[in-house]
């Protein structure tokens, strides 16, 4: 089995997957049971100023979008940071701390932006052994209307403002907590990384409407009849996070900053992307929140056992990996030609590539030979959009192939070439070099 | 066989409380979980199979999308649209062998979606809901078509008929309406009376009319009924049944197994209905299955279909021969029946007639050159109890006086129903040249309802 411990911003763990700030580290009861089974560190649900708690409601917090078959797709909630007093937060984090020495303990903070306020949060830190903070600039409910959360994440100078501050008073490693509710994600991680921050982590949740209830045309889920925008997760929004993580990644102003990756990772496969886009480890929520703590035993067996068949040493090796392959349209090879395939003895004959092709791309597949159901791609039409790919219900039965330089595409009627050739330079870009 | 034996048929074999038990659904309806489960598997086809293979062309893709998008009534919609008879249907096609059968996830998983328990679900939804009918009938033509049967064809023409606005009346030889779907099916197919509710929401389109007990009989009433009606559709069934022609066949205890079913079928009170304690089945098909079955369920100790063919020439569908197989019936191939003994001759076998049947002997068949041939050897069954289920006949030789023209004993039409007779369509499994299938017959039905329409309002 493949070595997983990872360190990131300093802070050592088994494994690199955390169970996010949210309601499954709310306690001790919660994350002792999630060190039980397996998980690397946890960042304890977000703690606020002293003083009597926020009060969540008490009807549905949550939301989903589900599946036909009632897995859930993404996941939309309401909660605010933890109800529950602060001291009595900060002795279960010192107390799980030590019965579990070698795991990973972030604490999540979320106070007003003003400087006595984190100080103040700060230095009860300090005695609880925690190995690092998360401030939470990311919420995107509630507590942003009270000027915190995505308040703050929204705006790069006080990102950076209470970044320098946390560094000032504490010790501790820095994470800051990025929201995707944001144009362009590079400038809080830069805020954050001029601030000082050991690391970024992201994305939280998107602000969200789940749905409207077709009979009492309410909003869902409604409390009371009235319902509010939440944070969206789940697998849904993985594609979201992964864009924002490798955009930050390949930033030439915020290169090296570590990150965490957050954001639908339900498997081994989904953290791997975000490692390979750049993540030095991963953080996990609604997959717990479905499956139960356990599922992290499958995450890590099939990391582990994807890195003996690689032969990665260390988590580390893998960071990064693929961001080179990472780019901008304009520089993509212009002179590239693939065709779909679709292989005949595991076609099924259910049509949806043909209909798919037929109705909304090219035109590329038939749907009969000599009479009879049958579905071909006519290369003479196909630009390889890979939509046929993509609805195709049986799993590599239609592939994109590359056609090889000096191979006639027979919609052009051209050769491939084996030039690179992009937007930059085409004949057609007005704008070319 | 040594020893006369008294014949063992009665009633009340099983205790009371077990008959509701014993004759439960067959293939109880699907939980809305199940059914959106079901829906999932669907690939919404392009060109879809299953459409094509369906004799009245439901476009499943469509109905089972609408399953999936929480649209039960549409579904039902584009079902009944198809097919008026949609809810029978859903319980008695032998799907494994129509829809199912080509449906793509067969390839793929060896697994078809369940095209009919989800087509049931949708119906029996409607059905079932507070606004059950889902189609107006146009404005009254004016116009009168005469249907001669309310089984499947008769009451999918009458219906379709009855929605363009035409005034048809359904004329029937049985006191009740729905052919076999009221006297031919195994009960467990269709209980609490589907078929019943069913016609009642056939006949809830308005312009139709039924008339019970009413057969016709002679030439003189069909030239009557075009005298009458601007159109009509014969779809009258098969009445008469095929003899075994061999020794013993009038014996006590020997019957046709389409009269045990409808008996069955109409009987309150299963208890009261006698049974063999070893009954034998004679024939292969679905009709063979239904009342073998339903004696073992009746309590008969032991049940034998048999067969004069092999199993590859059974036409009831393999999920049927699965299912009486799973229901304890021993069904038995290449034997073909000889000699029905009575209890009187039991002692000295192939003597004498009359009594009671106790056995039936049969002759151990064999393909040979392609030709099946008898080998010489035979076998006997102990037998209280004898169904004949070896087919049906028009059996009314009338038709052929009335100037249609017959074709292996059933009415000759065009590929819409038009028989020889100007004026007159026939469908259903009167007509020559089908499957015998419900799901046909409703096709039939539909086909020539169109035939008919087009007829009556040329100009």
């Amino acid at each position: 089995m493949a070595n997983l411990h990872t360190t990131f911003a300093g802070i050592s763990s088994p494994n690199p997957f955390w169970l996010a700030s949210a309601p499954p580290t709310d306690k001790a009861t919660n994350v002792n049971r999630a060190f039980e089974a397996g998980w690397g560190g946890v960042v304890w649900k977000t703690l606020g100023e002293a003083g009597p708690p926020v009060v969540n409601v008490n009807g549905p917090r949550y939301g989903a979008l589900l599946s036909a078959d009632r897995r859930l797709m993404g996941f939309n909630n309401i909660e605010l940071i933890t109800d529950r007093d602060l001291d009595l937060n900060l002795r279960e984090i010192a107390e799980v701390k030590r019965n579990w020495p070698d795991r990973a303990m972030v604490v999540s903070l979320m106070v007003p932006c003003e400087e006595q306020s984190w100080k103040s949060i700060l230095a009860r830190l300090v005695d609880t052994g925690a190995d690092g903070i998360e401030l939470n600039f990311g919420c995107p409910h509630g507590m942003s209307e009270r000027g915190m959360g995505a308040a703050v994440g929204q705006v790069p100078e006080y990102i950076e403002m209470v970044t320098a501050w946390c560094k000032q008073y504490s010790k501790l490693p820095v994470i800051v907590k990025l929201t995707p509710n944001i144009t362009d994600i590079r400038l809080p991680a830069r805020a954050a990384k001029k601030g000082g921050a050991d690391a970024v982590s992201l994305i939280n949740t998107i602000n969200s409407i789940m749905g409207v209830d077709p009979y009492s045309l309410t909003m869902s889920p409604s409390t009371g009849g009235k319902g509010s925008h939440g944070g969206y997760c789940g697998p849904a929004v993985k594609p979201i996070a992964l864009n924002m993580v490798a955009e930050i990644a390949r930033d030439p102003l915020t290169t090296g900053l570590p990150i965490s990756g957050i954001g639908g990772i339900g498997n081994w496969r989904d953290a791997l992307d975000f490692i390979a886009l750049g993540a030095g480890n991963v953080q996990v929520c609604t997959a717990a929140m479905v499956y139960g703590f356990k599922i992290v035993q499958e995450m890590s067996d099939g990391l582990s056992n994807y890195m003996d068949e690689m032969g990665f040493a260390s988590v580390e090796q893998i960071v990064g990996k693929a961001l080179p392959t990472v780019t901008n349209w304009q520089y993509l090879n212009l002179n590239h030609i693939s065709k779909a395939v679709i292989n005949q003895d595991s076609c099924i004959q259910c049509g949806r590539c043909h209909i798919a092709c037929e109705d909304t791309s090219h035109q590329a597949i038939n749907c009969e030979k000599d009479g009879k159901r049958h579905f071909e791609v006519k290369e003479e039409e196909c630009v390889g959009c890979n939509l046929c790919v993509l609805v195709c219900p049986v799993p590599d039965c239609i592939t994109l192939r590359n056609l090889v330089p000096g191979e006639k595409d027979l919609r052009t009627d051209q050769e491939v070439s084996e030039q690179y050739a992009n937007w930059t330079t085409h004949p057609n870009n007005p704008m070319r070099v | 066989m040594t020893t006369a034996q008294q014949p063992d048929v009665r009633p009340g074999r099983l205790a009371a409380a077990e008959y509701a038990n014993a004759f439960a659904d067959a293939s109880p309806r699907l939980t809305r979980s199940q059914a959106l489960l079901e829906a999932e598997r669907c690939l919404y086809c392009f060109d879809a199979p299953c459409t094509t293979a369906c004799p009245t062309s439901i476009d499943v893709p469509s109905f089972i999308k609408r399953i999936a998008d929480d649209n039960l009534r549409g579904a039902a919609r584009t079902i009944l649209e198809s097919n008026p008879l949609g809810g029978m249907c859903a319980r008695v096609c032998p799907t494994e062998n129509l829809c199912e059968a080509v449906c793509v996830r067969n390839t793929q998983t060896g697994n078809p979606v369940a095209i009919g328990r989800l087509q049931r679900h949708a119906v029996d939804a409607l059905m079932e809901s507070s606004k059950p009918q889902i189609f107006t009938r146009a404005p009254a033509t004016g116009k009168t078509v005469a249907v001669v049967g309310a089984g499947p064809a008769g009451l999918a023409c009458a219906y379709t008929l009855a929605r363009k606005g035409h005034d048809v009346v359904i004329f029937d030889a049985r006191p009740k309406a729905g052919g076999l779907n009221e006297y031919g099916l195994a009960s467990y197919k269709t209980p609490n009376q589907f078929a019943q509710a069913e016609v009642q929401w056939l006949l809830g389109i308005g312009g139709i009319a039924v008339r019970n007990d009413w057969k016709l009989a002679n030439a003189s009433q069909l030239d009557a009924l075009r005298g009458e009606f601007d159109a009509v559709f014969l779809a009258m069934g098969l009445s008469g049944t095929h003899a075994l022609g061999i020794p013993g066949e009038a014996l006590s205890g020997v019957r046709d197994a389409v009269d045990f079913i409808a008996e069955l079928r109409q009987s309150p009170d299963l208890s009261t209905l006698p049974v063999g304690r070893r009954v034998v089945v004679i024939g292969g098909g679905m009709t063979a299955v239904d009342a073998a079955v339903q004696a073992k369920l009746l309590g008969a100790e032991s049940v034998h279909m048999v067969y004069r063919r092999g199993a590859d020439d059974l036409s009831a569908s393999t999920a049927e021969q699965e299912w009486a197989q799973t229901n304890g019936i021993t069904i038995g191939l290449w034997l073909a029946p000889i000699e029905l003994v009575s209890t009187l001759d039991c002692a000295n076998p192939g003597v004498g007639s009359g009594g009671h049947v106790c056995a039936v002997r049969f002759a151990h068949q064999a393909m040979v050159n392609g030709r099946l041939c008898a080998t010489g050897e035979t076998t006997i069954l102990q037998a209280d109890m004898v169904l004949k289920a070896i087919g049906q006949q028009l059996g009314n030789p009338l038709l052929a006086e009335a100037g249609l023209t017959l074709q292996g004993g059933r009415i000759a039409t065009d590929a819409l129903g038009q028989t020889s007779v100007p004026g007159v369509w026939a469908g259903g499994d009167c007509r020559a040249g089908g499957l015998d299938l419900t799901v046909e017959a409703v096709e039939h039905g539909k086909q020539s309802a169109q035939a008919i329409h087009a007829h009556l309002t040329r100009t």
